[in-house]
Parts: structure tokens; sequence; C-alpha cells
């Protein structure tokens, strides 16, 4: 492990402004877990999606920043929202497989010291599982959701390309399950938890993304969930907004958070 | 012009569209698959064909949702979504066919749509 518990942080856009809770609850329970977090400073928005385009150069480089920024403190480097994670796990395997794009990569950065792919990144599920322990993170839960059904919405984004990602089993994962359970839960687990909500087709076509993320959440609902979590500000919108259920959505971290005792009732939303 | 169009979208997508065994399981697979003139299959052996203006000109390709529910359980690692990917971005290049502008935002807002949903569909539909 890098430099025992410090760790370079991304939050992204939109954890600054629509998904305020993603990122706080994050934080405070990282801090409860020993674990800090520092944000780089200056970053940039990573874009919201992968260009895979090999002619595409520019439309990368953010990503770049990021993970260089992290190289550079001698961090790995943590991210939370579904979308960010995509693009930097993406842009780091390809840069560290494709000469030809790193060559071009760091040719327009003008980098003094090249960059090839060298920081590690994990997703915050990933920290609690593969740096923290979910056998710690149980142990140090002070208010296990006991009774609680919950279904975990992995999306798209977690989990694939799954090459890339390197996070679970893209068809059959546990990540989420296993984290439901250490904070003293009950997994729920349904078939159109790792497929699509629609995305970003919200912008200028509703009736798919009702389509998409109905199907999600009826079929959460049919294997006798309660509520939903996600990772992900826009499955957040999409599974809200477009779904028309009305079987609630979190963000993990809030109940992470619960499950910590660090929930004020009285936040703001 | 098609064979240069078909050089520039396999070079784009790194796809080697030749290892497509047409066992359709992308476009099975798709959750965009209904809404869809041409569908992830249609893609890939339009494209081998070299037959690729259609594709240029459909809205299939603003229905792609870079799911990667293609890429990963296509068989034959043929990965079906950078090839629309590579087509989607051919036809936004073209002056004057961004597929968004940003006046069209201000109608789209509500209080609850993450920054996220904005971003990504520039990255997807402009250029």
């Amino acid at each position: 492990m890098e430099n025992n518990a410090v760790f370079t942080y991304y939050p992204g856009c939109t954890l600054r402004t629509k998904a305020k809770d993603l990122d706080a609850y994050a934080r405070a329970s990282a801090e409860a877990l020993g674990i800090t977090l520092v944000e780089p400073e200056n970053w940039q928005c990573c874009g919201g999606a992968y260009t895979t385009a090999k002619d595409e150069i520019a439309t990368k480089l953010s990503a770049v920043r990021t993970l260089m920024a992290a190289r550079d403190s001698g961090n790995a480097l943590v991210t939370v929202c579904s979308a960010c994670h995509n693009v930097i796990k993406q842009t780091n395997y390809d840069i560290s497989r494709d000469e030809d794009m790193a060559r071009k990569v760091n040719s327009y950065m003008q980098n003094d010291a090249p960059y090839t792919g060298e920081t590690t990144v994990y997703h915050y599920l990933e920290l609690l599982r593969d740096v923290i322990g979910f056998d710690k993170l149980k142990a140090a839960v002070v208010n296990p959701l006991k009774g609680r059904k919950i279904a975990a919405y992995y999306g798209c984004l977690l989990l694939r390309p799954s090459k890339a990602l390197a996070m679970d089993d893209p068809e059959n994962p546990t990540i989420m399950e296993d984290f439901i359970r250490a904070i003293g839960a009950e997994p729920v687990i349904y078939a159109q938890r790792n497929e699509c909500c629609g995305g970003y087709i919200t912008m200028e076509d509703k009736a798919q993304a009702s389509k998409r993320s109905a199907s999600v959440m009826d079929s959460a609902k049919d294997m006798g969930a309660d509520m939903v979590i996600t990772a992900c500000p826009l499955c957040l919108y999409n599974l809200k907004k477009n779904s028309g259920s009305e079987l609630p959505v979190y963000y993990f971290t809030e109940l992470l958070a619960e499950a910590l005792g660090l929930k004020k009732e009285d936040t703001d939303e | 012009m098609s064979d240069k169009l078909k050089e520039q979208i396999l070079r784009s997508s790194g796809s080697n569209v030749l290892k497509c065994m047409r066992c359709g399981k992308c476009s099975a697979t798709c959750p965009s698959y209904d809404e869809m003139e041409y569908h992830p299959h249609q893609f890939v052996y339009m494209v081998e064909k070299g037959d690729i203006e259609k594709l240029m000109s459909s809205e299939s390709l603003y229905k792609c949702l870079t799911c990667f529910a293609c890429v990963d359980r296509c068989p034959r690692g043929v990965e079906p979504a950078k090839v629309v990917e590579a087509v989607r971005l051919a036809a936004v290049r073209r002056q004057g066919n961004n597929h968004l502008a940003p006046t069209d935002i201000p109608g789209m807002l509500d209080d609850d749509l993450p920054q996220q949903a904005i971003v990504t569909a520039f990255r997807k539909y402009t250029k």
C-alpha cells in the first residue's frame, strides 16, 4: 500500500454541486476510518465520458493531469463518482498499454516526467474493500442498519469495460453486496443491477431514460428491496426522477456515514 | 471516399471488425436496441462493408449510451461501442454537424440535473 493512509482524492464536478452528499459523507467516513483524503489543487472536470477513439487526445488530458497529480504526491488516487472513476481508470489503462497514445499525450503536455500509467486508482468502494477491509469496516460500525433490504445498483460505469476497470466480476459483482453486509443490512440481488439507467440520454430523450430506469427500479422492487444505493449522481437522478418508482435511492456513502454514526439528522440537502 | 472513411473508422475505433462472427450478442444486450435504426451488429457489419454514410446520418449514433455492455459481452473482442463512437465522431467532426448546441441547454435543465449529464452529452454529441 502506498504512503500508509494518505490518498489523493478527486471529487469531480458534480460532487461540488448537485451531489454534495456523496462527497461530504465520503470525506467524513474516510476520516472516521483513519484515511486522509487530500484534494489536488486546481483539478479539472474529467469530461464525464471516456472517449474511446484512438485519435482523440485533448479530451483525455484532464484525466491524465489528475493521475499525474497523484503520482507527483506519491499517493494512490481515490475517486467516488462512477463516471469520474470510469474515465480515469480507462485513461490509465490505455496510456499504460498504448505507446502511441502515451507519446502524443506526453508531447502535447510537454511533461518533464512522462506519464505512462504509474498511478494506482481506487474507487471508494475498493478503498473500503482492499485498503481498509470490509471486516474492519464492520468492526467500526456503531449503528448497524439491521433489517434494511438494500439493492445495490452498479449500473454500467463501475464495472465496464471490465479489463480496464478491474474492480469486480462484471456479470456477478459482489463488492456492493459485501459493503451492504458490512454495514449490517441485507443485500438484495436483482437482474438489472448491472444494466444501464439511460445515463445522459435524459438530456434529449426522456422516454428512453424512463424506460431504462423504470426497468432497473421495478427489478429491484420485485426482489423485495426497500431502497437502492448507487455511487453515480446521474444514476441517482435517473432512478429518482425518470423511473416513476417510489423506492428511495441513496448514495452508498450516506448509508456508510449513517452506519458509522456520522449522519446528522438536520443536514440540509 | 468510402475507403478513406472506412480506414479512418477502423483506425479511430481500434476495432478489428473482421473478427465478428455475427452472433448478434451485442445487439441482444444493447439497452438502446428498440430506439435504434441500425443496431450494434449492423454498425460492425456495415463498417466492414464500407457502407458508412447511412450510419453517419442515422439518429442511432446518438442512442448509444456507451454502457460498454456490448464491449464486455462480445465473445470475439470486437468492441462494437468503439465502432459506434468512431462513426459518431466522424459525423460530428463535420462542420456544422454538432448534435447539441449550448443554446439547447437551458431548455433541458431542471433543479436536480447533475452537471455530469451536461458534460457527458457535450462530449458525446459535439466537437
